[in-house]
Parts: structure tokens; sequence; C-alpha cells
């Protein structure tokens, strides 16, 4: 057998789990480490400048591609600078694994130069978490860590590398395992049968169904399941955020998504249905609202990987843990074979009254003459892509403008951070996925507050040719605050303008790439045309929009699900 | 409610503060806590004792098993079983008071365990309700010190709790 040393090691364990790309930041702790990485060319590693930025990138890749990304830091900061990213993964439930270097183990303790203890710091937002306590354990942890980030509920994993473990002249035996077992982690390969069945026959009784499907069709990979199984019962598909593209958006039965800003036909028909199928979603408070108003007529099933997200904010009358394929799998067929049918009449008035609500008030904005509204931008980009690129996205009211007007046909191609609402995480999360899919359009739509946060990035992007498409929604506001304080505080908008802003076109040129400014209504369309013309070039497209644009619908605080702001002046 | 849920947990470093942690990040409440080697020396049982109503009862028992150093758990009170703590409490005993603390540590079954001139210790076991009563009835101006292990706790029958 191959004798290595722990960084050799380390190195040759990506290689056989087939990692292609590691995005990280090099420092001490972490340097042996990097010296195996230059002696070697099959794992690349994408150099950031800001930790932060790596884990985004690891992020991005990991929802476009649905496999585990991987991320390399120093100890110390480079560790704690990686936080805010791993949180960001947790909460959407992202694999991840992120190798940081640590000091070495006989110095642990000693508040030794550039000592974290990361285990400690990182517990309450991983999945789970490693350190090594023997250069020869590193094949087995790091088969481990790949093992348990993408099973079951996706998660980051951590692993902490003590630099005595990658010392270059201590070397073992290196072989790769095949196989890891763990007693005490086995998720659910199987939803429960009677559940299922119990399921089915709900499900074709119904009178005012929903199916309310979350970011676990996404993750679990089940959108044909779920799109075929809504096709079978005919009944009304609405997704979470995180579930965007799920189900296909310009599908008949889609109701657009659900919850704070989700479409008003959704909040109505959760609101009064009679039975919610939950699948891969977790009863969010930015989705039920006030949960003891909560649906107050319907019956809950639930299908999820994780036990814990069963009954934990709303109860459910028909828990299913399972993996959401699998489980739909197993419906699908009982709903084919059953003799019982779908009731047509009741399904027919349920539509009947769906289509009042959408007449009443579909996703709509006000057009102006003089200013650009954010809306309209997001629909020229989705003109422009044929609705088929992939968009990330930072946190904000242009967050919630492209998850409303962007109608994505298409699983893992919305790419946001929805459970921790990461400001700085666009452009990063586009970086990652643009470098693993080189020929597709990828877009970062984001805020002038936003992309500061991350714009450092811009160098990286130069550094390794990474054409992405900046989408600048520039309302010279940290907009969302702004609303809220428009809304809930009289207008005071306390610390929520931007002054100063840097010259965003001269900034992106002396990055190295393109900057358009767009601040006129009539070369909106022509100057998006020019910008995506640029296949090889970032560009850098800053848009000034209307300053004063709400987000709407906005679910009235503490309110049921159908209690909400439609306009300034409107509520229901 | 209260809970008495007994973990077979994984015996390596930084497991107990999985547990721990998870307690304070979800704002469960823990009243005691014991932790211990079993015969195998790969697992440590912990035995947490804490009070919620159902619903957050379901979630601490799904959030620890959720835990990958978490091998099995059981909740306790679900069923019939036996708990058992040990306290060492030391009691102020000049005078008059030695006779009357002596009997009422007989008649709890305890045990005095050290002496000196004006302080006995006391040894007793049971659950937390007789060691409560205890205190109480040798009254709290007398008592100098009290330790306590936290709840100890085992299903009664055939039923056991391994791997
Ligand atoms: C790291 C971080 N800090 C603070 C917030 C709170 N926050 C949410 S939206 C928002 C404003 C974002 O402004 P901008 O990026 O310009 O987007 P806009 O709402 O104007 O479209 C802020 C400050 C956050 N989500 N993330
Ligand atoms: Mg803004």
């Amino acid at each position: 057998m191959e004798l290595l040393s722990g960084a050799d090691m380390l190195i040759r364990s990506l290689q056989d789990e087939g990692i292609e790309y590691i995005y990280g930041y090099p420092g001490g702790a972490a340097l042996h480490i990097y010296d195996a990485l230059f002696r070697q060319d099959k794992v690349k590693h994408i150099l950031v400048r800001h930790e932060q930025a790596a884990v985004h990138m690891a992020d991005g890749y990991a929802r476009a591609s649905g496999k585990p990304g991987t991320v390399l830091v120093t100890s110390g900061p480079g560790a704690t600078n990686t936080i805010t990213g791993i949180a960001t993964a947790f909460m959407d439930s992202i694999p991840m694994v992120v190798l940081c270097g640590q000091v070495a183990s006989t110095l642990i303790g000693e508040d030794a130069f550039q000592e974290t203890d990361m285990i400690g710091v990182s517990r309450p937002v991983v999945k789970h978490n490693i350190s090594v306590r023997h250069p020869s354990e590193i094949p087995e942890v790091i088969r481990k860590a790949y093992y348990i980030a993408a099973t079951g509920r996706p998660g980051p994993v951590v692993v902490d590398i003590p630099k005595d473990m990658t010392t270059p002249n201590e070397r073992y035996e290196y072989e790769y395992p095949k196989k890891v077992k763990l007693r005490s982690y086995n998720p659910a390969i199987r939803g429960h049968a009677g559940q299922i069945r119990k399921a089915a026959e709900m499900l074709l009784a119904a009178k005012r169904p929903v199916i309310y499907a979350g970011g676990g069709v996404v993750l679990g990979k089940a959108s044909d399941q779920l799109t075929e199984l809504a096709h079978m019962l005919g009944h009304p598909v609405t997704n979470t955020l995180m579930g965007i593209g799920g189900f296909p958006a310009s599908d008949k039965q889609s109701l657009g998504w659900l919850g704070m800003h989700g479409s008003y036909e959704s909040n109505m028909a959760m609101h009064h249905s009679d039975l919610i199928l939950a699948v891969g979603a977790r009863f969010d408070d930015r989705v039920t609202n006030a949960t003891e108003k909560f649906c107050p007529g319907a019956r809950i099933i639930h299908i999820d990987i994780d036990p814990a997200s069963i009954s934990k904010t709303v109860e459910a009358d028909v828990p299913i843990v399972g993996p959401v394929d699998s489980v739909l799998k197993e419906l699908i067929s009982l709903v084919r074979e059953s003799k019982a049918k779908p009731d047509k009449d009741a399904l027919k008035a349920w539509w009947k009254q769906i289509d009042e609500w959408r007449a009443f008030h579909g996703m709509r904005y006000e057009k102006s003459d003089t200013h650009i509204k954010p809306q309209e931008v997001i629909e020229a980009l989705h003109r422009l892509t044929n609705g088929d690129a992939y968009v990330t996205t930072d946190v904000g009211q242009h967050q919630m403008f492209t998850a409303q007007y962007y109608k994505f046909n298409k699983p893992n191609r919305w790419i946001n951070s929805g459970g921790l609402g990461t400001m700085g995480f666009g452009l990063p999360a586009a970086m990652g996925v643009k470098l693993s899919y080189p020929d597709d359009e990828v877009i970062c739509v984001t805020g002038e507050g936003s992309i500061q946060m991350n714009i450092q990035e811009l160098s990286t992007c130069k550094q390794y040719n990474l054409p992405v498409k900046i989408v600048n929604l520039n309302n010279q506001a940290l907009g969302m605050v702004k609303q809220w304080q428009d809304m809930n505080y009289e207008s005071r908008h306390s610390q929520s303008y931007m002054e100063s802003l840097p010259d965003f076109i001269r900034l992106a040129e002396a990055y190295g790439h393109v900057g358009i400014r767009i601040d006129r209504k009539e070369d909106l369309e022509s100057k998006l045309k020019e910008a995506f013309a640029m296949k090889d070039k970032l560009v850098f497209i800053d848009i000034y929009v209307d300053p004063h644009e709400h987000v709407y619908p906005m679910q009235v605080a503490r309110g049921s699900m159908k209690d909400m702001w439609l306009s300034k002046t409107e509520r229901v | 409610m209260r809970r008495i849920i007994s973990v077979l947990l994984e015996n390596e470093p930084g497991a107990l503060s999985r547990v721990v942690g998870l307690f304070s990040q979800r704002n469960y409440n823990i009243e005691t806590l014991t932790v211990a080697p079993t015969e195998d020396e790969t697992l440590s049982r912990l035995t947490v004792t804490t009070t919620g109503s159902d619903r957050v009862i379901e979630q601490i028992t799904k959030q620890l098993n959720k835990l990958i150093e978490v091998v099995k758990l059981v909740d306790l009170t679900e069923g019939s079983h036996i708990e058992r703590e040990l306290m060492l409490i030391k009691l102020k005993a000049s005078g008059s008071q030695r006779a009357e603390i002596k009997r009422t540590v007989d008649i709890f079954r305890g045990q005095i365990v050290d002496v000196t001139s004006t302080v006995y210790t006391v040894q007793l076991a049971g659950d937390s309700d007789k060691l409560d009563a205890f205190i109480q009835a040798v009254g709290t101006t007398g008592v100098l010190e009290v330790v306590r292990s936290g709840v100890s706790g085992i299903a009664r029958g055939e039923k056991v709790l391994s791997i």
C-alpha cells in the first residue's frame, strides 16, 4: 500500500471523492495542505478574496449541481470568516464540506496564534463536525464528511485539521474507504407504507386540496415525481421560496410561491384548503404567518426526510418520514391503481374559485412612464434568457421581485439564501455556478447594498474568467428595510439609505470588467441585450430603478395566510 | 410535564457538548443531567430531565436523534421506570439537634457518612421528590451544603436500552 503524508492523503481523498473544484484561502495552519495541492493537478483550487465567498461559491455549486461543495481555509480568522456561509448553507440544507486548518494538536487550548475552537464555534450551524485526531484517520474522516453532508437531510460538515495531522514527513498507508458505516446515523430510505396509503386515500377524496412543495423537492431531486402526481390528481401546486422550480411556474396548475411575499392566489388557496400535501417543506414562519391562524380547515399530510421538521411548528395529521422522491413514487402508483378517482366536481369548483382569485389579483405592478420598475427588469431578463438562466440573488426587495417575476420551470436554477437571508450571497454563489456550468447563462440579481458585501470577488472573477452577469437593481437604499420602515415606522428611514455609493461602472472597470449603466426606461431592453451579447465578459449592469417601489403582496404581520397588503393602499 | 430522557451516546470528545448545546440553542430546559460511560466503553449513558409540552418533548427527542453521535434514546417517562438520585448533604448538628437529625435520616433510609462535633454529612438516595422531602424535613436553616447527582433512570421489567 502507498505511504502518504496526512496532507497528501487529504488531497488524494478529495480526488477519490471525485471533487473537481475547491474554493479557499491559504494560511499558516493549512500550508502543508496547500503544498500537497500544489503537487497535483486533479483537484483545482479557486482562490477567493474573502473566505465567506469561498463558502457561498461552494454553496452555489451545490445548489446548481445537487452535489456537495468543498471549501479549504486556514485556522482562526480563516475559519471564523466561513461561519456566515456555513450558517447560510445549514439553514437551506445545502451539502458541503468545509476543511479548516487548526493549530497543532499540541498547542490546542493554549491560545496559540490563530487558534479558534472551530468545532465549538461552528457547532450550532453544522450538520456535523469532526476533528482529526490522527493523520491515518484522514481518508475515513473525509469519506464520512461527504457521506453525512450529502445523505438524509443534507447540510454542511466541518472538518478541523490540526497542523501536525498534515506534517509532510510522517507517512501512513493510504486507502480510501469504499463505504462508511455509522451505527448512529441511518437516514430513512422509504416512507411508512400504511401512512402513504392513508395519504393517497385522503388526496383522492380532497375537495379543496393544495400541494405545498418546498426546497426538499429540489434537494431530493423529486420535481418529476411531484409534477406527475400533481397532474394525475389535478391539484394546484404552490412552492415555497426554496422550492421554486420544483414545479414548473408556467404549468397551469402552478399558483406561484406562497408566504410573506407569495402570490395572492397561493395564500388564499392555502387558507381555504381542506387538505395540504406538504412535500419537503418545513412550515417556516415566513410561510405560515401566525401559526394559530394557519389554514383552519385543512388536514395536513407532511412528507419529509427529517422527522424533526414534521409537527415542529404546525401539527401534521399524516406524517411520512422518508425521501420525497420515493414516497411520491409510491403515491403515484397508489393513485394510479386506486379505484377511487379524484372528485372532479369538487375540483372544478375549487379551480373556479382559484381562477377568481387570480383574476382579482394576479402577480402585478403599476407601470410608470418615468421610472424603470424593478419588476419590469426581471421580466425583461426572463424574456432575454428564455427563462433558462441560473439566477442567484442577494437579499432584499430585488430578491423578492426576482422570485416573483422570473418564472422558473426547472429546479436548481433559482439560487438564493432563503433561510438565513444572507446579503453578500449572490455574487459568489453565481461564481460557483458559472465555474461548473460555463456554457450556461448565470445572472446575479442584486442590490447596491448587498453587492457591496462581497464586491471584492470581482477580482476572483477576473482571475478565473467567470463571465457572470451582475444585475444591480439600484434603488439607492436598503430597500427592504426602507419598505418596513415605510409600513411600520411612519417612514422614519433609520440607516436605510446608502449615501456615497461608488460609481459601479468604474468599479467594475477597475477590476477589469465591463460596466453598463441604465437609467432611462427606453434603454432597458437594448442595453440589457448589449450586456448579454458579451458572452465572455463579466458585465456589471447598474440599473436605476424606482426607489419608492414596495414588494407586494405582503402578508400582514401576525395575521393568517390570507391577510395581505396588495399595494400601498389595498389590504385584504 | 417532567420527563426523563435516557440517551446512549458515542463516548467521544465533544459529544456531550453537542447535547448540551442543542438544549440551549433551541431554548429547551435542562433540569438535571448525568452522564457516565457504560459497560461498553464506546458508549456513554446520559440521562436528562426536562419539562415541556408534548410538542416540545417530541421535538427534543427528534432533535437529539438527529445528532450524529446519539445512538439511541428513550423517554423513560413513557413507561414504568425507576429513577434515583443521590444526595450528599451537610447539616448543622450540635446538642439536641443531633438525635433529631439522626432519626430523620433513619426514616428516610439515609446514612450519616461523616461526622464532626458540629456537622453531619448525610448520604441519601431516592427519587427527586424524596430528596426534596428530606430537605424540607430537616429544615433549610440547618443545611450547610447540598450536592445532588441529578437523576439516573432505568425502565422496569425486561425492557433495556442497548444497541
Ligand atoms: C448580512 C445581512 N445584514 C443585514 C440584513 C438585513 N437586510 C435585509 S434586506 C436588506 C436591504 C438590502 O439592500 P439592497 O441589497 O440594496 O436590496 P434592496 O432591498 O434595496 O433590493 C437588509 C439590510 C441581511 N439580510 N443580511
Ligand atoms: Mg437597494
